[in-house]
């Protein structure tokens, strides 16, 4: 008995462990303060400096811009030009298609393998389903870029004879293999959260197994499917080494699919380490930088609010 | 269960909403979702097969104990090897502490309602889907340009950096923040599957709140604590985004052997070989070959992970 007795009490010793325990978990919190603070300290000049204002002020970076005298207006991202250019348009548009094209990818795909994982499948089937989404999951994102670059681009290159072998449906499609654990994960938390009573009510009225699914669980579980595709969707927008090896990196204004993309991420991967610290074009990466973190805080806000409120709902609480 | 629903059916019910109407087996979106599920095993074949075609051929001792050789076209990859190891060592010896203390503190401390909690819970999710480059640009602007360029103000003589430039602590530390939820999520797991009678024992025998944490929960959380390390691990392992503005270098002739050298990482070997090499013919079998090392390396922790983790679940569902 001698390993289970304990020294006298120390109320001193309880309450510096207890704050320093208490202290250590902030941080999480402090964390992503510093992160907010620190990107964002970079950014300010671009509001508050009139000499970066000068080639990259807020509404330069919205806006047609004439850059040559007599030219027509336009938006064009070209920060290393003699004329630098900081028009957000071009990458804004190749963020949104890339991730256009990932979630038509990955949500049939996902919420179809999440319905099949917690509706269908046998303890087996699912044992199995299980790793492999794990593994998805642990796919490092340059291996993955690996993989769009050197193969997935050739291969729809030959079948479609795309005229550019980078371009935003490679790159989606890879950015989408990436989100289907995100969106897997979150829809069959939300559909396993249903509860036993809700499905025997629907079998004590009739229901067959896939009946109960179809007007039962999927309903009751629909904002939390929901959640799951909004937090692919943010992951798709800030995913960064899939689309800087996949996507041929042009900052162009289209509406195609089938040319190539910038995105905002890629654009900071590509330009910071040659950037020159502390120049308009420094301080335009970390505004970019900020405008991702303000995005993707805000998808995870309120994909977290929905899954909470839909636990609540289903726990009956609410 | 046909009788029942039977007399449901024939039952003059006022629930008339709820009533189901002829009986399908569902076989098309049973197929459907069965094709969905078939289609991401395939897709996750595919790649696995690819890489390992194209790189087992590659890979022999040499290959893994040997440096580049002439501008990547031949050689081996063992700085590359040898820094991600390093790196991701430094790295978990930063986030245990402060993830196993998060979660004892969410588990053990406060209420799951109280204000406290729920911020710290915010933080933690969120911190989880911030992108991995905006992690890059914290890690150059926090450490390097804060931290590193503090310390050599007050240390060291003007002049060239010594702390604030690319370093590998600062790459680990930037990772040790990412992967702070996966530590944080996995030793939550774990102190719920702890029994509480071992809690309410230890009381009973006259221990505090901090005796029992220290020698009964975090003794009983060990594997959770271990599967979180290893998750941190495999994921920072892959991760390039975050490190590539804060100590990871294409090519170094030396090893990394203090704190504030650079170093070469499997992950950023591949990103330049494939997108920055003059002759991608020549440098695809030592591609593949980083990529299957880089591949073998994460999905060996993985694999490892899973396994102790399920037998956590195990053991929560038999007590």
């Amino acid at each position: 008995m001698d390993k289970y007795r304990f020294k006298p009490k120390s109320r001193i010793r309880e309450f510096i462990g207890e704050k320093f325990i208490a202290l250590n978990a902030l941080a999480a919190l402090i964390g992503i303060l510093l992160i907010f603070i620190f990107i964002f300290k970079e950014a300010v000049p671009i509001f508050s400096d009139r000499e970066v204002q000068e080639e990259a002020s807020l509404s330069k970076m919205l806006y047609k811009q004439v850059y040559y005298e007599g030219r027509e207006p336009k938006w064009s991202w070209q920060p290393n030009s003699t004329v630098p250019k900081y028009s957000l348009l071009p990458l804004f548009l190749g963020t949104i298609k890339a991730a256009i094209v990932a979630m038509l990818f990955a949500v049939p795909l996902a919420v179809g393998a999440a319905i099949y994982t917690s509706e269908f499948a046998s303890r087996r089937m699912r044992e199995i389903i299980k790793p492999v989404i794990e593994l998805l999951a642990g796919l490092p994102s340059v291996v993955l870029g690996f993989f769009a670059l050197v193969v997935l681009a050739t291969a729809l290159q030959k079948t479609f004879g795309f005229t550019y072998r980078l371009n935003a449906i490679n790159a989606g499609i890879a950015l989408g293999i990436a989100v289907i654990p995100i969106i897997f994960t979150v829809a069959e938390d939300a559909m396993n959260a249903v509860p036993k009573s809700l499905r025997d009510a629907a079998v004590a009225l009739g229901a067959n197994p896939w009946q109960v699914s179809f007007t039962m669980v999927l309903p009751a579980a629909l904002p939390g499917i929901a959640a799951g595709v909004v937090l692919g969707f943010g992951r798709a927008i800030g995913e960064t080494m899939i689309v800087l090896m996949a996507s041929g990196n042009a900052a162009i204004i289209s509406a195609s699919f089938t040319e190539s993309i910038r995105t905002f991420s890629a654009t900071i991967a590509a330009e910071l380490a040659e950037v020159v610290f502390g120049s308009p074009h420094y301080n335009v990466l970390f505004f970019i930088g900020t405008l991702l973190f303000i995005f993707t805080f805000v998808i995870n806000l309120g994909g977290d609010f929905i899954l909470n409120r839909l636990k609540k709902k289903l726990q009956g609480r609410s | 269960m046909t009788s029942v629903s039977e007399t449901v059916t024939a039952v003059d019910s006022p629930l008339t909403s709820y009533q189901f109407g002829p009986k399908s087996k569902g076989t098309l979106p049973r197929g459907l979702t069965l094709a969905a599920v078939l289609i991401i095993v395939l897709i996750l074949a595919v790649i696995m097969f690819n890489i390992i075609l194209g790189g087992l051929g590659i890979i022999s001792w040499k290959f893994l104990s040997r440096p580049p050789e002439q501008g990547m076209e031949a050689g081996g990859i063992f700085p590359a090897i040898f820094g991600t190891v390093a790196l991701v060592f430094l790295m978990v010896i930063a986030v245990i502490p402060f993830g196993v203390m998060t979660a004892i503190y969410l588990h053990e401390y406060t209420r799951p309602d109280s204000v406290t909690t729920r911020l710290i819970r915010v933080a933690v999710n969120n911190l989880a889907g911030v992108p991995s480059i905006v992690f890059g640009l914290f890690g150059l602007g926090f450490f390097v340009g804060f931290i590193g360029s503090g310390i050599d103000s007050i240390f060291y003589e003007p002049g060239r950096p010594v702390w604030g430039q690319p370093a590998i602590i600062w790459a680990a530390l930037t990772l040790s923040i990412l992967t702070m939820p996966v530590v944080i999520v996995s030793t939550e797991e774990a102190l719920r599957a702890i029994p509480r009678e071992l809690k309410e024992a230890s009381y009973a025998l006259g221990a505090t709140k901090l005796q029992t944490i220290i020698r009964i929960i975090v003794p009983q959380a060990m594997p959770g604590i271990f599967t979180g390390a290893i998750l941190g691990i495999s994921r920072g392992a892959g991760e390039v985004a975050p490190i590539m503005f804060t100590g990871a270098a294409y090519y170094l002739p030396y090893l990394p052997t203090k704190l504030n050298d650079q170093f070469m990482d499997l992950g950023y070997h591949i990103y330049v070989m494939a997108t920055q090499s003059p002759d991608v013919e020549k440098t695809k079998p030592i591609l593949y070959g980083t990529v299957l090392v880089l591949l073998v390396l994460t999905f060996l922790l993985n694999f490892v992970a899973i396994f102790i983790r399920s037998r956590i679940r195990t053991r929560r569902v038999n007590a």
